[in-house]
């Protein structure tokens, strides 16, 4: 039994650390969110020629064939990073394609993992939650093929991809159908997020036409694909959240280190030395529960499925629980526009939320136990 | 990062599984309210720990030499698992085999070694450990009670509190003061102190639960043969140091099965229970509070896991373990009182489930007490793991 990383997985997570070290340091994020396109296609072009788009996809389909710890490493250092970039939509749109297995569109998967694609899944609909069964929006059968009209609700990073998956019926069945951007009828609206690093959009869909071919899943085949698929996506927000945290908690104890008050050193008082005691706690705590949802997902373990929700669950509270902390260990600096600190805290209360929060992850972890 | 057992580990946990199925006595069900039946259930536990040293199974984490089988920490785990999955009896030893044993093998001389530590495997000798006292809590090296050489005797006076198995013991591993000229933590000794000594008196300690699960100790004039010094004279605290290493290593398994039973059986509970007409079960607030029950348990259990693979690695108990103590403590005040609020007013009632959540309540406020407080761990994750100066 071993839960630590393995030495490949440890030599990932040096790599990954060292290329968005040295490409991205946190000046050039704040440029992007200072300009109108958040996403920078060099970057996009670096974490392509890594290979970490699809890093947990077959070979067949331009993946790595790694697992889900291998994903989680690379999310972990991306969040830690505040990194702007559609990783996060488009894992969970590839893999989901991916789940699909409809052999029509392997080329569009292998562009995915070539980079030279991106891509998002349209979700909710403007009054549902994560849940997938609220799904409301209509295909509608024409003489020609099929037409979507309606209107997709807080998609992540729409604007920024070439691709939406977007989740509708077809009559009474779940369908994914495959929409691109750039067709007629398809616009994206921001919708302002916290987080500039993490756009979300309204998508409103007026009269697209879409051939049979688009249609990606139907059906119980769609349903267990987009399933499997955002529990990945979830999974990898948990570690993004965690790559967040353990950057508030370094940045925390450096400043307790060296910031005087009172003639000494404000990490010598009890008071500040338990709140960081208490950040390292939970930082710990969410790293355990996030890479045993990666592992147990990846085995197949009988409690994959829950040790996901529980993770998440976990991570959102314990997340804005650290950011919280340092902030309040920082004082004044922390709460300025100037520190750092605020672009991990937007981070991570947007994860809070993306995938369902912890009260909507406890009542997915109730529907298991109760 | 592989969860699985190994092909060694598996065939250990059967190994273990077969011998405990064909020897763990059955359940023991006598009430415990007269001391008849007290000290019948005492000679019960000390049986079961001849049974465990015949089978080779006391001890297993000692080195081969000293009489143990040297087995690895997952193996531990594996064996604390399984005695619980067994539902065997209480192990009476457990300070003995986790906390003086390793310490006498650590620091003892080869005649302790010999005399000490069969007996102590064997269940003859039951194990306390005098540390704590009124004025010397989470500041232990401020501890009064002295000891005097009077030819070859140490002379001891004193109080001690805090005493688990202290009424079934009959040796005790205990800190004194023999130079109290010296700085607190340079004039300390460990002693090996037979507790059939004359001058010795045990007084059991109720606590708010109603039980008597630790006691006070009272020493006067009680006289300790000077070969009994554990260690160097004047060198206790080290030895102290030891010997909680050891207790704070702790390996969460057991304890993580005990609250498990705990929050499985909440969750039974709550299904027959019934408030406006439904089951509380289908109340969104009682499922968020199970749930939440549930996760922060899975959350300690990969913890202790992760501490787990890293001691098996590192060979050592390490900081880490404060991080686990905090969060269990802290973890069971809350699923306690989340069991409180599932249930409602009848919960608490000494007269519903055998009093089973109103014990469960009172006894948690003790968690974040004993085996060091949850500002001591603070302290210590703050100093030993994240490097920040000594506030205290």
């Amino acid at each position: 039994m071993e839960f630590d990383l393995s030495k490949p997985q440890k030599l990932l997570r040096e790599t990954a650390r060292a290329t968005l070290t040295q490409n991205y340091p946190l000046e050039r994020v704040r440029e992007r969110m200072a300009s109108d396109a958040i996403h920078d296609e060099s970057l996009w072009q670096i974490i392509t020629d890594q290979g970490w788009v699809g890093l947990n996809l077959d070979e067949s389909c331009g993946g790595l064939g790694l697992g889900l710890v291998e994903l989680a490493v690379v999310a972990e250092e991306m969040g830690r990073a505040c990194l702007p970039c559609p990783f996060l939509a488009t894992t969970w749109a590839a893999t989901l394609l991916d789940q699909a297995a409809n052999s029509e569109h392997a080329s569009t998967l292998q562009s995915i993992t070539a980079g030279s694609l991106k891509a998002t899944v349209a979700l909710m609909d403007q009054n549902s939650d994560w849940d997938i069964e609220h799904v409301q929006t209509q295909l509608k059968p024409t003489p020609a093929g099929w037409q979507l009209t309606g209107r997709k609700t807080l998609v992540l990073d729409a604007a920024e991809v070439d691709i939406l998956l977007c989740v509708v019926r077809q009559g009474l069945e779940l369908a994914v159908v495959l929409v691109s951007t750039t067709s007629s009828g398809v616009h994206c609206t921001e919708t302002r997020s916290l987080d500039a690093t993490h756009k979300l959009f309204d998508v409103s869909f007026d009269a697209v036409s879409l051939s049979q071919k688009d249609i990606v899943a139907v059906g119980d085949q769609a349903r267990e694909a987009l399933e499997y698929a955002t529990r990945v996506a979830t999974l990898a927000t948990c570690a993004e959240m965690l790559g967040a945290m353990q950057w508030i908690r370094e940045a925390t104890l450096d400043y307790a280190k060296t910031r005087k008050q009172f003639d000494r050193t404000i990490g010598s008082y009890q008071a500040v030395q338990h709140q960081c005691a208490d950040m390292l706690l939970m930082t710990e705590s969410a790293r355990a529960a996030t890479y045993y949802a990666a592992w147990a997902l990846t085995v197949n373990a009988p409690d994959g499925n829950k040790a996901v929700a529980i993770a998440k669950a976990y991570c959102s509270d314990a997340g804005r629980e650290v950011a919280h902390r340092g902030v309040q260990v920082h004082g004044g600096i922390g709460f300025t526009w100037e520190h750092d600190l605020h672009l991990f805290l937007k981070r991570i209360k947007v994860c809070e939320f993306l995938f369902g929060n912890a009260t909507w992850q406890r009542e997915q972890i109730a529907k298991l136990i109760l | 990062m592989d969860l699985t057992l190994t092909a060694e580990e598996l065939s250990f946990r059967d190994t273990v599984r077969g011998w405990l199925r064909a020897n763990v006595p059955a359940q023991w069900t006598v009430s415990l309210k007269d001391d008849d039946s007290k000290r019948a259930h005492l000679e019960y536990l000390r049986s079961w720990q001849r049974t465990l040293f015949d089978g080779g199974w006391a001890g297993i984490s000692w080195p081969k030499e000293h009489g143990g089988r040297g087995v690895t920490i997952i193996q531990q785990s594996i064996f604390q698992e399984e005695l619980a999955l067994a539902g065997a009896p209480q192990q009476l030893g457990v300070i003995g085999e986790g906390l003086v044993g390793p310490t006498i093998i650590a620091v003892g001389k080869e005649a302790q070694k010999q005399k000490f530590l069969k007996p102590l495997l064997m269940g003859e000798h039951i194990w306390c450990q005098g540390f704590s006292e009124p004025n010397a809590g989470s500041d232990l090296a401020a501890l009064n009670t002295k000891a005097v050489l009077d030819g070859d005797h140490y002379v001891v006076n004193g109080q001690k509190i805090w005493t688990s198995f202290g009424h079934v013991a009959n040796w005790c591993l205990l800190v004194v003061r023999t130079d109290p000229t010296a700085p607190k933590h340079k004039g300390l000794t460990c002693l090996l102190v037979d507790m059939t000594s004359p001058g010795v008196a045990v007084r059991p300690l109720k606590m708010m639960t109603g039980d008597a699960e630790f006691n006070e100790m009272f020493f006067t004039d009680v006289r300790v043969p000077a070969s009994n010094v554990l260690g160097q004279v004047n060198e206790g605290w080290g030895v102290a140091l030891t010997a909680l290493g050891n207790e704070r290593a702790n390996l969460g398994t057991a304890l993580y099965l005990m609250f498990k039973r705990d929050c499985d059986a909440l969750i039974v509970l709550a299904a027959t229970i019934e408030r406006n007409g439904q089951p509380v079960t289908k109340d969104p607030l009682v499922r968020q509070k199970l749930a939440q029950a549930h996760l922060d348990l899975e959350v300690f259990r990969l913890n202790s896991l992760r501490t787990l693979s890293g001691m098996n690695n590192t060979h050592a108990p390490g900081p880490e373990g404060s991080i686990l103590k905090l969060y269990w403590s802290e973890m069971n005040q809350r699923n306690a009182q989340i069991a409180l609020e599932v249930l409602g007013l009848i919960g608490q009632s000494w007269d519903f489930d055998e009093g089973r959540w109103a014990f469960n309540y009172l006894r948690s406020r003790g968690n974040t007490i004993e085996a060091g407080t949850s500002e001591i761990q603070r302290n210590i994750i703050a100093q030993r793991v994240l490097g920040l100066p000594r506030s205290y």
